[in-house]
């Protein structure tokens, strides 16, 4: 588990759904052949609207035409963050994409659950609303062992919520590797 | 202290005399379902962590139904069933409702309870957020993601939460004009759709009691668009009638206890009910049809695992008998067994497909098909901006196809009457 996690963030609203996320024209690719789980990274976030597309201004694409990968590594979202449909795709493209950690006020649980038990990338919870105290492009630095998010320009910081309960699967890495510490699997 | 009924399926299925909402537990699972869009990722999930020689934990419980891209020329949508096929022969899989042929079921939620895999006091999960439909047959049905099922493939267990329940109580039975589909669209727009995130949905009362198993289905189907972990409804006559109609396999039935805990508990009157839709573009917009009644349509659809079953088009067909639709109307059969039925049942005479057809709507094969838009040759789908009204589950942008798309939800009833006047319009009007 990283201990740092530092880059650019983008920000997104409320109720932000998985067909938003990857709309599902392109569930065909199989996440299990490398070279179609990839496509994942270039589609991320495409169905957001023009104007959800990073707050305030909207009209930034989270992926560049053609690329393969974001310039954001953060997620900044409302609540809700993931709804809609149970696709891992959505935990995964942003993975590809290189998003490392996601932060929203709560999330919905399948999405929680893909994220952290597929190990793809951290779901951050806020007390309070990040979504109206930073813009997409800021630079962000997640402290993971003390849950705080500092805002770098303005040197400010906000507390994240404990991960809790879910706190040894991220730190084994995934399901299976927290099942097999255990003896489980 | 007493349980609810979802507290107590856990608690048997983790061995446990009693299960607490809040604890996580690990519990076993009576059946995994996957299909075409998520079972080749779950398949090489479970490749990676348990050898490309593993075997499933239980092939008697693995249910493999590929429904969401079928009838399209996008090649890796065959390639991906392709991945089902080999994989359920390699693994020896009983329950592979294999495409082109006879085994060919279509909506995997609406085969799963055709086939008998739906059990009172079971727990079923599926990589599918619409697994919850399965709770009106008074199991523990919810969806999950490919590394989940991936787990259980290898193991038959996973952790979950155990959720608080949230009560609905449906006093009275439901009018003519009402569907499960209006009562559902009611709640949501009550408690929002991160209304009941982490959380169970019961639904209880003489308007639930007298509901057929179709329009109970539709009820615990939505509860995933308030965020709900599972929907479910206490097995009654009416349940355990059509579950030994369709499996001879045993089952105990669950109930609740008489001093059970619920987390909140909320009472409607159906007749003070009225008919509703949910707006663009979430599923929790709720608005009165009388409210945007007159709004300009250019499409009326009714199908999918919410809309698509053999109630959904008899109520359709109710209105649609003698008239001719006005904006372009895409029918879809959620499986075969309901696409059979187009031709048996009859209203006044005439089969529904025969009504249908006179009516001047295009009739689909049965899948997933417009629901969630699909590859760009899907049937029925959104590809471009248009306003359509549907019978069907979500309307986030571009849920449909086209993110400019304008997606209306409401019941079969007021999709028909919609289509027929080419505007929102109450049924009401037909009935």
């Amino acid at each position: 588990m990283k201990k740092i996690i530092r880059g650019k963030c983008y920000v997104v609203g409320d109720d932000i759904d998985t067909d938003q996320i990857i709309p599902a024209q392109y569930l065909t690719y199989n996440p299990a052949i490398p070279e179609e789980r990839k496509m994942f990274g270039r589609f991320a976030m495409i169905g957001l609207p023009e104007k959800s597309q990073g707050l305030p201004l909207g009209g930034t694409p989270f992926v560049k035409e053609g690329a393969l990968q974001s310039e954001y590594k953060i997620i900044v979202a409302g609540k809700n963050f993931g709804c809609g449909s149970s696709r891992e795709h959505a935990s995964i493209c942003l993975q590809e994409a290189g998003i490392e950690a996601c932060i929203a006020e709560f999330y919905s649980r399948i999405f929680f659950r893909n994220s952290v038990n597929g190990g793809y990338l951290i779901p951050f919870e806020t007390e309070e609303r990040l979504v109206d105290r930073v813009k997409t492009g800021d630079e962000l630095e997640i402290d993971v062992a003390i849950h705080t998010v500092r805002h770098l320009a303005a040197g400010k910081s906000f507390l994240l919520k404990p991960i809790g309960e879910v706190l040894p699967i991220i730190e084994a890495g995934d399901i299976f590797k927290y099942a097999k510490q255990k003896g489980m699997a | 202290m007493g349980m609810t009924l979802t507290e107590k399926i856990l608690a048997r299925h983790a061995g446990r005399s009693e299960a607490k909402p809040g604890e996580n537990i690990w519990i076993n699972v009576d059946v995994l379902m996957t299909h075409d869009v998520c079972g080749p990722g779950t398949i090489g999930v479970f490749k990676e962590h348990f050898g490309a020689k593993a075997r499933v934990w239980d092939r008697q419980k693995v249910v493999i139904i590929p429904d969401h891209y079928i009838f399209t020329a996008d090649e890796k949508a065959h390639r991906n069933v392709d991945i089902l096929r080999e994989f359920a022969k390699d693994q020896d899989l009983p329950y592979y409702y294999d495409v082109g042929g006879e085994k060919y079921k279509g909506v995997c939620h609406i085969a799963l309870p055709e086939e008998g895999h739906t059990r009172p006091g079971e727990v079923l999960f599926g990589t599918d957020s619409h697994t919850c439909t399965a709770g009106a047959f008074g199991e523990f049905a919810t969806g999950i993601g490919n590394t989940d099922a991936g787990f259980i493939l290898g193991t038959g267990k996973l952790w979950v939460k155990v959720p608080p329940t949230m009560r609905f109580v449906f006093e009275g039975k439901l009018p003519p004009y009402l569907m499960a589909k209006d009562l559902i669209l009611w709640v949501i727009g009550d408690i929002g759709v991160d209304g009941a995130v982490y959380r169970a949905m019961e639904f209880a009362g003489e308007g639930v009691q007298s509901l057929n198993i179709e329009e109970r289905m539709t009820l615990c189907n939505m509860v995933i668009e308030a965020g709900g972990k599972n929907g479910v409804i206490e097995p009654d006559e009416v349940t355990i009638r059509f579950v030994k109609s369709r499996t001879s396999k045993p089952f105990d039935v669950v109930k609740n206890d008489p001093d059970a805990r619920y987390y909140s508990e909320r009472v409607y009157r159906c007749e003070e009910l009225e008919p509703v839709v949910a707006k663009p573009h979430s599923p929790d917009n709720r608005a009165l049809v009388s409210e945007v009644e007159g709004t300009r349509l250019d499409r009326a659809y009714i199908g999918s695992c919410t809309g698509g079953k053999i109630t959904d088009f008899i109520a359709a067909g109710k209105i649609l008998k003698g008239r001719q639709v006005k904006v372009d109307t895409f029918i879809v059969p959620a499986t075969v067994e309901v696409a059979r039925r187009l031709d048996e049942e009859k209203i006044g005479g005439e089969t529904l497909r025969q009504i249908f057809i006179k009516a001047g709507a295009n009739l689909g094969d049965a899948s997933c098909a417009a629901c969630l838009g699909g590859p760009k040759d899907t049937f029925g789908r959104l590809n471009e901006a248009m306003v359509c009204i549907s019978s069907t589950s979500r309307n986030f942008p571009g849920r449909m196809g086209s993110r400019e798309a304008q997606v209306y939800l409401a019941s079969p009833l007021t999709v028909a009457a919609s289509a027929v006047e080419g505007k929102i319009t109450d049924p009401r009007k037909f009935l």
